[in-house]
């Protein structure tokens, strides 16, 4: 690959220390002691999360789960940077986010446990669900954005995608009718490296980065797994597009260091070496080394941190575990917001085979 | 960390419902052609309401390449009549953002043909979205979509992909064959909290009728055009006019036909077809798209597990054949028309 771009922009050596940056840190100036280590609580928490669902998939209680592992840093600094009536369009990875967000655990892991297609009603926290289908939300998110820019108020999309996504067609229209729009909209790229078992190389000759700007778009390469760099270009971008400058492409590089999901097998695709040397690059090890330096980590503090993240992950397995099956007939339910005959047809005579087994409760009413 | 609880906008119009119709602009009954009367509805639906908004390609300046849009841009400005950029999946995508904030997108399809590239938007995110979030997010997305051929137009210019909708579910489709429905449905259409997929025929765009302010039937009624005894013949689209010619012409032979122009194909309105259908015994079926898989084959495997007691022979599809939308100096072998239809009625009335 050839690669006519910069080094990724970063804020914090590998070492935990501070890596000046002349245009990045006036965006993070603000970030002291205690706020930083509010963004280690949350990215220990959304391992600990991360982990624990994974669990629960082993054990058979979710279907399938996406981890997250290794994109703590990419996804709660950019999360932490979003205003609340801004709204946020993601895949399916982006659990972190939705925490961040407000989402509650349980209605995280609803969708994987198969209770439902989604867990939330995005206009609680101004977070869409989770779109499966690779790079749909991108063009969501630019429409949302055109619609706020009509509205004349200053809110931004923000929409999150992957490495493999920048080869559908949908993320390249959406960049197309961003820039022909100038809507204030975000496309916040996460490069893990792979999309499913197709290394990045395969999606992108050249650093994926470099193809915003022939769209008309400023795009910022950052690591991914410095939660400082992270933070400062997603503020950097926002600004931008809340006060008329249009779109902003970051390209976030980072890793995957978990499989794509339960159901995938890195080790028949991935050398162990790369693994290896990419948790050297660990996001939450980085920020633990600046936040010793800074003396923000006590015996205390790294207790009560766990404990947080504990109890957050007894809560999503005891949420998960207790959660209602849905009731059969709800299958029916929300197909349309308008009464429709022919489905309310297939519900009364489904309703009548169910009971003519002499079953009790088939109400399928609310949920 | 804190939010502000939000409300669904979609929920907020001030578009009248489908049951109360109220008084329009369009106060007096006008003759115009259909594609006039699409212009005077969409005209009418952004009047009323400020989070209707227009997106396509050409619809500005140009007015559409049918002029359905022409001089909307003038009266609504660039920001409710957007010409886009030359992508149907972002026209239909973007459409979702907007929907999402509470605009009612009207989306224009150039031609039934350039549809596919935005199917994934359609049956992935718009079809699924109000199921998806339970009801949180709707989709009031009206999708016009010109169709069917007869015009003798190159290739993809004249197809009928009505059926790849109705498979789906989550979506409403009607298809308007006069003037006075294509007013009365495009405004039925932009106030319905479901999406939409709207199917103008074409080669009917020129033809002039009555219309009147009022709205009239719900768009999920059909409409007996004909009425008859022997026969029903059922159509929608362009081929309504084409069925109600093959009933005056059976009419001289002592054939009662019944046409029923279906208008909604999802849902199709089977109180209307059962009590038609009961009373003739007979059915016909006809449209321009290709018969397997179709439109027809459903409404007559529906009608036979409804009213297999009533009918008195095998009910029969008119319809294309099972082939791609041929060149235009063979379309009008592969379109249904007068003499195709009448020997259909003939054949299940058992004449030959």
């Amino acid at each position: 690959m050839s690669d006519s771009s910069p080094q990724p922009v970063q804020l914090l050596s590998l070492d935990g220390e501070r890596m000046p940056h002349g245009d990045f840190d006036p965006w993070v100036a603000d970030l002291d002691g205690p706020a930083l280590l509010a963004l280690y609580r949350d990215m220990v928490v959304v391992r600990r999360i991360d982990t624990e669902a994974t669990a629960l998939q082993r054990q058979g209680e979710l279907g399938l789960w996406p981890p997250l592992l290794g994109q703590e840093a990419a996804q709660v600094g950019s999360a932490r940077a979003v205003r609340t009536d801004d709204f946020i369009f993601p895949s399916y990875r982006e659990n972190a986010v939705a925490y961040c967000r407000g989402v509650a655990l349980t209605d995280i892991v609803k969708v994987w446990r198969g209770n439902a297609q989604s867990g939330w009603d995005p206009y609680t926290v101004n977070m869409a669900t989770p779109a499966i289908i690779i790079g749909a939300q991108t063009l969501h998110a630019t429409g949302w954005a055109i619609g706020a820019q009509n509205d004349e108020v200053d809110s931004v999309a923000i929409t999150y995608f992957g490495d493999g996504a920048t080869s559908q067609g949908d993320v390249n229209e959406a960049m197309v009718f961003a820039a022909s729009f100038q809507a204030p909209v975000v496309f916040f790229c996460q490069n893990n490296q792979w999309a499913i078992s197709e290394p990045v190389r395969v999606q992108a000759h050249r650093n994926i980065a470099d193809r915003a700007p022939g769209f008309g778009i400023p795009s910022l390469r950052i690591d991914g797994n410095d939660v400082l760099a992270v933070m400062a270009a997603t503020r950097i971008a926002l600004d931008r597009a809340r006060t008329g400058g249009g779109p902003t492409f970051i390209e976030a590089v980072t890793y995957r260091m978990g499989p794509h999901t339960t159901a995938d097998d890195p080790t028949r695709y991935r050398d162990p070496a790369e693994l290896a040397e990419w948790k050297t690059r660990d996001p939450l090890l980085r920020l633990h080394r600046l936040l010793t330096l800074l003396g923000e980590i006590t015996p205390e503090v790294a207790e009560a941190t766990q404990a947080l993240a504990d109890a957050a992950a007894a809560e999503l397995r005891a949420g998960c575990i207790g959660m209602p099956d849905p009731e059969p007939l709800s299958v029916f339910d929300h197909v349309y917001a308008t009464p429709n005959a022919t489905l309310e047809r297939q519900r009364t005579d489904y309703a009548a085979y169910l009971t003519s087994f002499g079953s009790s409760d088939q109400s399928g009413e609310g949920r | 960390m804190t939010m502000t609880t939000m409300t669904n906008p979609a929920t907020v119009s001030t578009v009248p419902g489908l049951t109360a119709p109220t008084p329009t602009a369009l106060t007096e009954t006008k003759t115009l052609t259909m594609s006039k009367a699409i212009n005077e509805g969409l005209r009418q639906a952004m009047l009323e309401d400020p989070k209707v908004v227009l997106l396509g390609e050409d619809i500005g300046a140009l007015g559409g390449v049918f002029r359905v849009t022409s001089d909307l841009l003038a009266q609504f400005g660039a920001r409710r009549i957007i010409d886009t950029p030359l992508a149907e999946s972002a026209i239909i995508g973007t459409a979702v953002g907007l929907a999402y904030r509470g605009y009612r997108p009207v989306c224009e399809i150039q031609f039934d043909g350039f549809i596919f590239p935005g199917f994934d938007q359609i049956v992935s995110q718009i079809a699924k979205f109000h199921y998806r979030t339970q009801g949180a997010v709707r989709m009031p997305i009206t999708i016009r979509v010109p169709f069917g051929g007869g015009i003798g137009a190159a290739e993809h210019h004249s197809e009928s992909p009505e059926a790849y909708f109705t498979h789906t579910s989550g979506l409403r489709v009607i298809a308007v064959s006069n003037p006075q429905d294509a007013y009365s449905l495009v405004r039925q259409a932009i106030a319905s909290d479901d999406p939409v997929l709207y199917f103008e025929p074409k080669r009917r765009y020129h033809v002039k009728g009555e219309v009147v302010p009022e709205l009239g039937p719900p768009m999920e009624q059909a409409v007996i055009v004909h009425p008859g005894t022997d026969v029903t013949l059922l159509a929608y689209g362009a081929l309504v006019s084409t069925a109600r010619d093959a009933a005056l012409a059976a009419a001289d032979e002592g054939v009662s036909i019944e046409v029923i122009d279906l208008r909604s194909l999802s849902p199709v309105d089977y109180a209307a077809v059962e009590a038609s259908v009961q009373k003739t015994g007979h059915l016909v079926v006809t449209h321009e798209a290709a018969q397997s898989g179709g439109l027809g084959g459903e409404i007559i495997a529906a009608v036979t597990e409804r009213c297999f007691n009533y009918l008195e022979s095998a009910p029969l599809r008119v319809t294309g054949f099972d082939v791609p939308y041929p060149p235009a100096k063979l379309e009008s072998y592969h379109l249904p028309d007068l003499d195709r239809i009448l020997d259909g009625v003939d054949r299940v009335l058992g004449r030959r």
